[in-house]
């Protein structure tokens, strides 16, 4: 059974993290992402959580990372001047492997930019943005339903590979309302305990330590320095420093397959869309009033760890064209990993490519 | 069939909220498919606003209204700004007072505010006038669908008021002829 709704994509986002089982929420309200914030205000006190408003984006990443660290599912929300804020301390999440969710409802950037437009101009600095080598998971909803369902799915991420998880949104998708379910429960997967025995940053094969928060009964040392496997630093041993942020990168990394999520459309096409976000639904909306067999799709649910693999499902394909809300971010990845000729379809400014956009540049590279 | 319908009058009025409202409609209790957007700047009260919705009887890929073929018009600078390019098979819905423009498409006058203010004693309700006049010229939902998810939204208490609204909505939608016929 569920509960269907009319509701505003960013509505559906915190009724997403309320089901996953978050009860903190540290934030500074940022168009266009507030709605997320006054959903989880009013609701998180009736559920027994804490939401607090925080003086600033530095402080909300470090309330959110506090707060995981006493075993409590934890989120902030924002956009991108209070994203770029959070950068570094998206890095000391990385460093000290703390599951959390970052969720950042884009707008037109840089700087201030556009507030009240949508774009996906975060999607490098979701990856790259803070300093050093790290990896972490980026979804990318393109429906209401999705910004529930991946929200979820994000809590899930960040608990199963101890990494701070970041729900890459957009003004179109968190401010359009459509109909959508609200399941009775969801599957909610807790990190793996701290074993008996095992040091707080001792790995097993998967590269991911069991998580033993404040409050469990272990005494836990935690830091942004390198550190040991006891959680002490260790900051001038190259074997230690290579040790641990090799295994911080790897444990996401070589889980891609198990971590990919995408949508393939038509595999034996020669012309084939790759998109993530909303121009997923322009393709979607071109390929509904064009059939054509010719035409491919894979539509990227989750860009980081960036599936490469997801390109071979296209064995017979002459060309890539890739819609993006930016000046050609991910377009990137994929031109490193084909040996065909990849299209940047770009636009900026805060509004969807149009499938009649879509359909002339089509034509023109068939 | 997709139908865009855009809803366009200024801050205050009630026009995003009409536009959830009748997206509500469609996608909960006439079993059909919605999407509702709105223009979402730093608009203050007053100002021209604007909210559309498609609606479908298939699931809604591409989520933007690009052409509507369906309007309502409560103010004359939301006409100026959004309705005055509307195409020549569309209808547009006019609040006849504040509205002194008329399109180049089809269009019912409905003294929506007047009646709110005269009649039913809140100009408030003036957009829940519109919506039934929206709903009895053009059919894009069902009145059983709209009456439900006016009774959904409005605040507790004015729930009277409202259905009162929407039904002499309906009755001045029926009432209303077309210019041109």
């Amino acid at each position: 059974m569920s509960r269907v709704e009319f509701m505003q994509g960013n509505a559906a986002c915190a009724e997403g993290a309320l089901a996953a089982g978050c009860r903190f929420f540290g934030g500074y309200p940022i168009t266009p992402s507030t709605e997320i914030a006054e959903t989880m205000a009013r609701r998180l006190p009736k559920v027994g959580g804490v939401f607090i408003s925080m003086e600033d984006e530095l402080a909300s990443i470090a309330a959110v990372i506090g707060a995981a660290w006493t075993g409590t599912r934890a989120m902030t929300a924002t956009s991108g001047p209070g994203f770029s804020l959070m950068m570094e301390n998206i890095g000391y999440a990385a460093m000290t492997e703390t599951p959390c969710v970052i969720v950042n409802i884009q707008r037109g950037g840089p700087s201030t930019g556009q507030p009240t437009r949508a774009a996906q101009g975060d999607m490098l600095q979701c990856r790259f943005g803070s300093h050093g080598d790290y990896s972490t998971i980026a979804l990318t909803p393109n429906s209401v339903q999705e910004m529930f369902d991946l929200t979820v799915k994000a809590f899930n991420l960040a608990n199963r590979f101890r990494v701070p998880t970041l729900l890459m949104s957009d003004e179109i998708v968190g401010h359009m309302r459509e109909r959508m379910a609200i399941p009775d429960s969801v599957d909610i997967i807790p990190p793996a305990p701290l074993a008996e025995g095992s040091l707080p940053f001792e790995a097993g094969d998967d590269g991911v330590p069991g998580f033993a928060p404040f409050g469990s009964g272990r005494s836990i040392h935690v830091t942004g320095l390198t550190h040991d496997e006891r959680g002490y630093p260790d900051t001038t041993d190259p074997e230690a420093h290579d040790r641990l942020v090799r295994r911080l990168v790897t444990k996401v990394e070589s889980a891609r397959r198990e971590i990919a999520d995408y949508v393939v459309t038509n595999p034996d096409a020669e012309t084939v869309f790759v998109t993530y976000g909303p121009p997923s639904r322009t393709v979607e909306q071109v390929m509904h009033t064009h059939p054509d067999d010719d035409i491919g799709h894979l539509r990227l649910r989750l860009v980081w760890p960036f599936p490469e693999f997801a390109l071979q499902e296209f064995p017979n394909a002459k060309v890539f064209l890739m819609p993006e809300l930016n000046m050609g971010q991910m377009v990137r990845e994929v031109q490193r990993h084909v040996d065909q000729p990849v299209i940047s379809i770009p636009k900026i400014g805060g509004e969807l490519h149009t499938p009649a956009e879509l359909v002339r540049i089509l034509e023109a590279h068939r | 069939m997709r139908h865009e319908v855009r809803f366009s009058g200024y801050g205050g009025q009630g026009i995003i909220l009409s536009a959830v409202i009748l997206g509500r409609a469609a996608a909960l209790y006439d079993n059909k498919y919605a999407v509702q957007t709105q223009v979402y700047g730093p608009e203050a009260r007053g100002g021209a606003s604007m909210g559309q919705v498609v609606i479908d009887d298939e699931p809604i890929l591409y989520p933007v209204v690009t052409d509507p073929d369906i309007y309502v018009i409560m103010s004359q600078q939301g006409f100026e700004k959004y309705g005055v390019w509307a195409r020549e098979d569309a209808v547009m819905i006019l609040d006849a007072d504040l509205v002194r423009s008329r399109p180049g498409c089809r269009y019912y006058e409905i003294p929506a505010t007047a009646e709110a203010k005269e009649n039913l004693g809140r100009e408030i309700v003036a957009n829940i006038v519109m919506m039934g006049a929206l709903v009895a010229t053009t059919g894009v939902v069902s009145r059983e669908a709209i009456e439900r998810a006016v009774l959904d939204s409005v605040p507790k208490g004015t729930e009277d008021l409202n259905q009162k609204a929407l039904k002499r909505g309906f009755e001045l939608g029926e009432l209303a002829s077309t210019t041109p016929p």
